[in-house]
């Protein structure tokens, strides 16, 4: 299986990434994740994949291979559309964050993403995190409610998923990453 | 123990504990910067932030001949500026062992050049390494410190983005108990002057030969026959997963693990097996020209290019015809560089300089962000410490009046690193260049890690640090100034006054960067809207929490509250007072 999270530096992708990381490890497969750090970090467009099977080579997910896309954001689930695998699915956070050539006028942010790709990639999902998280405690949590909906997309064990959490999560901060995790994944069992 | 997920970058740092390493010693860099974070997490190590890959090279020699193995981990170009150590630690060789890893950035991720450090293995007569996932870094950093002692030689491991910032699973080991080794003194292997150099220059060619023979036998390099294979690749490091990937048992594989120097015999009983041989290798044609200096006929660098990063898809249609199938979005998605964070304390300093119209020669840091639009504030940017260097070139070439808009600006960390001898340069030549320090108190661009200015070790310790006025002046500059890059006005007229005298200023713009915990941020600001007259100076500070929005058909200000940090440099650029601090 190859699932891509894309989203802005800062939003805690890398988490996501590591959390769906272990989860996979727990459920005895081969797995290769790649992050990126440095530059981007810094509000830029991020990538991580993460990879499971028998046997797996490259830690890239390539154009047209993604079974899944996980996008932390809007203008990001557009951009990486083309790593879509044919019968991929897309799981789409409806929040915008504007990019600097739009703010500065430079460029237009494209209207009408979460529309097109309901229409045109079957089962896409969409979801306010960013509320699901500030509901849950804290606008930092939006990763978890992602990495919640996901599962449900998926139909992942779910038991794994809260183990990984518990692995991954500073204590500090479990409870909320809890509450977090359990809205994501109600926001789409519905 | 069982399996586990690491970064390739863990994984050597996993290497280093359980061979015995005791001493590390590096500088940071993307993508190799985790190896050193990982390794301070290891009791059993002494770990260090040098101030330079230079220093830190010489560090982990003194231990090396000191009887310790020993480590110092850098980016691609950190081993330029180590090269002087480099160069003659292959003569001097080594007393325990000592291996120097350094990560490539092929497709530029976040570096300012995409040179391929497998030349200075060559160049230098050191043997490289290059592992192709987490479980190679681990065995590859063992393997490394064993071949260093027994062929007495310093021993690279070459890293690339790729496998320093994957994870995949290792199954991690114990530690060996690894005894500090007697030292002795030893003029003739540790003097390195022109009579035991010489020596040592033939011990160097003797084990050139020595290393090239393990080459034909190490395990390192690996032959993969499939039967139905139509050609054969010869790959290295992340390229074999690529074309792994691409080409599965369509092609049989010779893996060299050893990348220097490499193998003749084995290539070739390889290559004569089948009717094509391709080269599959990122960056330079190193492989490529070895094969064809023995006559070998391959191809590669006419189908995959030097530049950027391969992919599995790039090798399938270069050899195999074939394209995946994709879907476009159908408008163009707008581009997302990076930016200067929210609450950056450098965002103030460009604006000002911005205002000034000035000349700036630029350095590496999260203030290279300064360049993009609509900042746009740097003239040139090109290694680390060469703002200040080139600051006096650029002032002497163009006279006095022009250094009265000119100006150098640079990191805490980066004028630790190579900016000191710089500013020496300046004063004790007669110059008058103004020196502008951007202290945030942390290395940022590299993820926070503590330097010698910010008084605390890697590892959170308490320690001394550099007193950069004091420096400054030791360094016979008599005009030294600190601002706060929050206080527009107050750095305007510093910046001004500086710039008329003619003699060297050096001016520090201190405050801690807004994403290290010790910051705490203020409550957003916000905008009025009937104030804001939609003038759009503000948008000049190049903030990612404001934007422009239509109320009522007209463009007024606005503030992402979740972003803003209250830092209140667009409520000083606002001519109307029509952003403000919410508890105002
Ligand atoms: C020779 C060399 N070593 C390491 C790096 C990686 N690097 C880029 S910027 C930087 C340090 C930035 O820290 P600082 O100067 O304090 O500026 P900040 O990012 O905090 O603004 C480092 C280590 C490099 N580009 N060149």
């Amino acid at each position: 299986m190859n699932i891509m999270i894309v989203g802005v530096g800062g939003q805690g992708t890398l988490l996501c990434s590591r959390l769906l990381g272990e989860a996979f490890v727990a459920m005895g497969r081969e797995v290769k994740v790649s992050e990126v750090h440095g530059m981007s970090q810094r509000g830029g467009s991020v990538v991580t994949y993460v990879k499971c099977g028998d046997e797996v080579f490259s830690p890239l997910v390539e154009r047209g291979e993604a079974d899944l896309i996980l996008a932390f954001e809007q203008l990001e689930a557009a951009r990486w559309l083309p790593y879509l695998s044919p019968g991929g699915r897309m799981l789409v956070n409806t929040q915008i964050i504007n990019p600097m050539p739009v703010i500065t006028g430079a460029a237009q942010y494209p209207e009408g993403i979460l529309d097109w790709l309901t229409a045109n990639v079957p089962g896409s999902v969409t979801l306010d995190a960013l509320k699901l998280a500030e509901e849950a405690g804290s606008p930092r949590a939006v990763n978890t409610v992602l990495v919640g909906a996901m599962v449900a997309v998926l139909n992942l064990p779910k038991d794994v998923f809260e183990t990984a959490l518990e692995k991954t999560v500073p204590p500090k901060f479990l409870k909320l990453n809890k509450i977090a995790f359990e809205k994501g994944f109600a926001a789409v069992s519905r | 123990m069982s399996k586990a997920l690491f970064s390739g970058n863990e994984a050597v740092a996993r290497g280093l504990f359980e061979t015995g390493v005791s001493v590390v010693s590096s500088y940071p860099g993307t993508p190799s910067t985790e190896i050193t974070e990982s390794a301070a997490g290891y009791a059993e190590m002494y770990s260090e932030w040098a101030p330079n890959e230079k220093v830190a090279v010489e560090v982990a020699l003194g231990a090396s001949i000191g009887g310790a193995r020993a480590f110092a981990g850098m980016k691609h170009v950190g081993l330029n500026v180590a090269a002087d150590p480099l160069f003659t630690a292959s003569y001097t060789g080594v007393n325990a062992g000592l291996v120097i890893a350094v990560a490539d950035d092929q497709g530029l991720h976040s570096s300012q050049n995409e040179q391929d450090s497998r030349h200075w293995a060559r160049s230098a007569k050191l043997p490289m390494l290059e592992p192709a996932d987490s479980a190679e870094c681990l065995a590859f950093t063992k393997f490394a410190y064993e071949l260093s002692e027994e062929y007495d030689t310093p021993v690279l491991l070459r890293l690339s983005t790729r496998v320093s910032h994957s994870r995949s699973l290792v199954t991690a080991g114990e530690r060996a108990d690894i005894p500090l080794k007697p030292y002795e003194k030893n003029p003739r292997k540790y003097v390195m002057m022109p009579a035991m150099a010489k020596e040592r220059h033939e011990f160097v060619e003797a084990r050139t030969l020595r290393l090239a023979e393990l080459a034909e036998r190490t395990p390192l390099n690996t032959t993969e026959e499939n039967v139905n294979a139509k050609i054969g690749v010869i790959t290295a490091g992340i390229a074999y997963q690529y074309a792994k990937e691409a080409l599965g048992n369509n092609a049989s594989y010779l893996k060299l693990g050893m990348i220097a120097p490499l193998p003749e015999k084995v290539i070739r009983d390889f290559a004569a097996r089948f009717r094509r041989v391709v080269v599959i290798e990122e960056l330079d044609g190193v492989i490529e020209t070895h094969c064809k200096a023995l006559g070998i006929p391959v191809i590669g660098k006419e189908l995959f290019g030097y530049t950027g990063e391969y992919s599995a898809g790039l090798i399938k249609e270069k050899l195999l015809g074939e394209k995946p199938v994709t879907r476009e979005y159908p408008e163009q998605t707008p581009p997302r560089p990076p930016v200067l964070c929210p609450g950056c304390p450098h965002r103030g300093v460009f604006y000002v300089l911005n205002k000034l119209k000035l000349t700036v020669m630029g350095d590496i840091g999260c203030y290279t962000l300064g360049a993009l639009a609509p900042l746009s504030a740097l003239d040139v940017c090109v290694c680390m410490g060469a703002s200040v260097s080139s600051l006096h070139g650029i002032n002497t070439a163009r006279g006095a009046d022009f250094a009265k808009s000119a100006i150098a600006v640079l990191g805490d960390s980066t004028f630790i690193h190579s900016g000191i001898t710089g500013i020496i340069d300046i004063a004790y030549n007669k110059g008058v260049s103004t020196v502008m320090v951007l202290d945030n108190s942390i290395t940022g661009m590299t993820g926070h890690q503590q330097n010698p200015t910010t008084g605390l070790t890697i590892k959170g310790d308490p320690t001394s640090s550099v007193n950069l006025e004091l420096l400054a002046r030791a360094c016979g500059f008599n005009r030294v100034r600190v601002i706060d890059p929050f206080d527009l006005s107050g750095a305007e007229s510093v910046l001004k006054e500086e710039l008329q005298v003619r003699e060297p200023s050096f001016i520090i713009a201190r405050r801690p960067c807004a994403l290290l915990k010790t910051v705490k941020s203020n409550p957003p600001v916000f905008c009025d809207e009937n104030a804001c007259t939609g003038c759009k100076m503000c948008m000049k500070a190049g903030c990612p929490a404001i934007s422009m929005k239509k109320t009522a058909g007209k463009s007024k200000a606005q503030i992402d509250k979740t972003l803003c940090t209250g830092c209140g440099v667009c409520e000083k650029i606002c001519r109307f007072k029509a952003l403000m601090a919410i508890d105002s």
